[in-house]
């Protein structure tokens, strides 16, 4: 459930046409193309979507989409 | 109850060092390149004032031809407000300085210091004093030299500033028409994401100081950048509701020029189309308390705007501050 509605962020923030492809394992910036300021809005949208505030060092470390999803389960 | 006076925009009037710094420029001095400053700020090229040009000199320009839009002569002005981070020196303020050269003999001045957020902030103080009657004529500067100011070693900051100077007159207006309402705020929490440490009475310029390049901008990109989307849309609704108007009454919004990743954002959250929103900032980078009245004289100039148009002025900046004003436009 939270990673349907990150995966539909993420291709709102991005502009993407079909997210049908994106797992938890596809890298934002390495996948995507996301530069690091999509990559900033794209939080901040998950901040509002879920209620969360996600802190810059918990940002950098996520490696995938995966890791996003389970930063916003931990801390819902 | 005592008489209220509606306030407004009289006279504006801006000035930018002619020296251009483009993209290419920069390639040649730090490891980025055009395209990747273009695409992450908008920025294509910013002005740097002379060595020996400080913030007063692009000051007392703008405020020249602010005062010549106004009709009005320098000798009339009851008080003159600058706003900015790089004033000449600590004292006297740069007000004081711009007040000698224009000869406003009359004039009571002083400087204001809320980062880009400044120069609204300068104009809503100025505009108490003409609205309870103590005061007709105000001169508001929003002027910085911040090329002084970066460490023109650091790549994620020195790309981003210009200098420039941007000045209004304030005067009693017709009823209904001029500065609506205004909305300043601050967060000083989290004032530490965006800052110039040295030089103060904390860090007092020492040898040390300026080894460790405490007399530079700092700043925490991805914190500002939050905090600028999100305090953008919120500081123009809030000066919207204060005078009773919604988003749909805006014709034109004149956001801070800091980069235009943050306007496009902003501008998408209060779903405003971008044929509404004043975009220069390609041409001369963040000028922080310059950048909102250099875009609205070059709006004016370009006609952009005409009498009875509803505008809206937002910035955010340092402090953290923000600030937003709503103008029914009446020149």
């Amino acid at each position: 459930m939270v990673f349907e509605k990150v995966k539909k962020i993420i291709g709102e923030q991005l502009g993407l046409d079909d997210v049908s492809g994106v797992t938890p394992q596809t890298s934002l910036m390495g996948d995507l193309e996301a530069d690091s300021l999509d990559a900033v809005e794209i939080i901040m949208a998950i901040e509002d979507e879920f209620g969360v505030e996600i802190p810059d060092d918990a940002a950098e470390g996520f490696k995938n989409i995966g890791d996003i999803v389970k930063y916003v389960e931990a801390n819902q | 109850m005592m008489q209220e006076y509606a306030v407004g925009i009289t006279g504006i009037g801006s000035y930018l060092p002619e020296k251009e710094v483009t993209n290419f420029d920069i390639e040649k001095m730090v490891d980025t390149t055009d395209e990747w400053i273009r695409t992450r700020t908008g920025i294509s090229c910013r002005r740097v004032a002379d060595e020996r040009v400080a913030t007063s000199d692009l000051s007392t320009e703008a405020a020249k031809r602010a005062l010549a839009d106004a009709g009005i002569e320098a000798a009339e002005l009851d008080l003159i407000i600058v706003a900015t981070v790089t004033p000449d020196m600590a004292f006297p303020s740069t007000a004081c300085i711009v007040q000698s050269n224009i000869k406003a003999v009359k004039a009571a001045a002083f400087d204001i210091e809320a980062a880009c957020s400044g120069f609204l902030y300068a104009m809503t103080v100025g505009q108490q004093f003409i609205k309870n009657g103590f005061y007709k004529n105000v001169l508001i500067i929003g002027a910085e030299t911040l090329s002084k100011v970066v460490d023109w070693e650091d790549r994620n900051t020195c790309v981003l500033f210009g200098d420039g100077a941007g000045a209004v007159v304030l005067q009693r207006v017709e009823e209904g028409y001029g500065i609506l309402s205004s909305y300043l705020g601050a967060d000083g929490f989290n004032g530490s994401a965006l800052a110039q440490p040295g030089g103060g009475s904390r860090i007092p310029a020492t040898i040390e100081s300026v080894t460790n390049k405490l007399h530079f901008v700092k700043m925490d990109g991805s914190e500002v950048f939050k905090f600028a989307v999100r305090v953008m849309g919120k500081a123009a609704m809030e000066a919207l509701e204060l005078c009773g108007l919604t988003l749909e009454d805006i014709d034109f919004m004149i956001p801070h020029q800091a980069n235009i990743r943050i306007i496009d954002a902003a501008a998408k959250r209060l779903k405003l189309p971008m044929e509404k929103v004043y975009v220069n900032l390609d041409r001369y980078g963040n000028m922080s308390a310059a950048s909102v009245p250099v875009a609205l004289d070059e709006a004016v100039r370009e006609n952009r705007i005409k009498k009875g148009d509803i505008v809206v002025l937002v910035a955010f900046g340092g402090g953290l501050t923000w600030g937003s004003s709503v103008l029914k436009w009446s020149k």
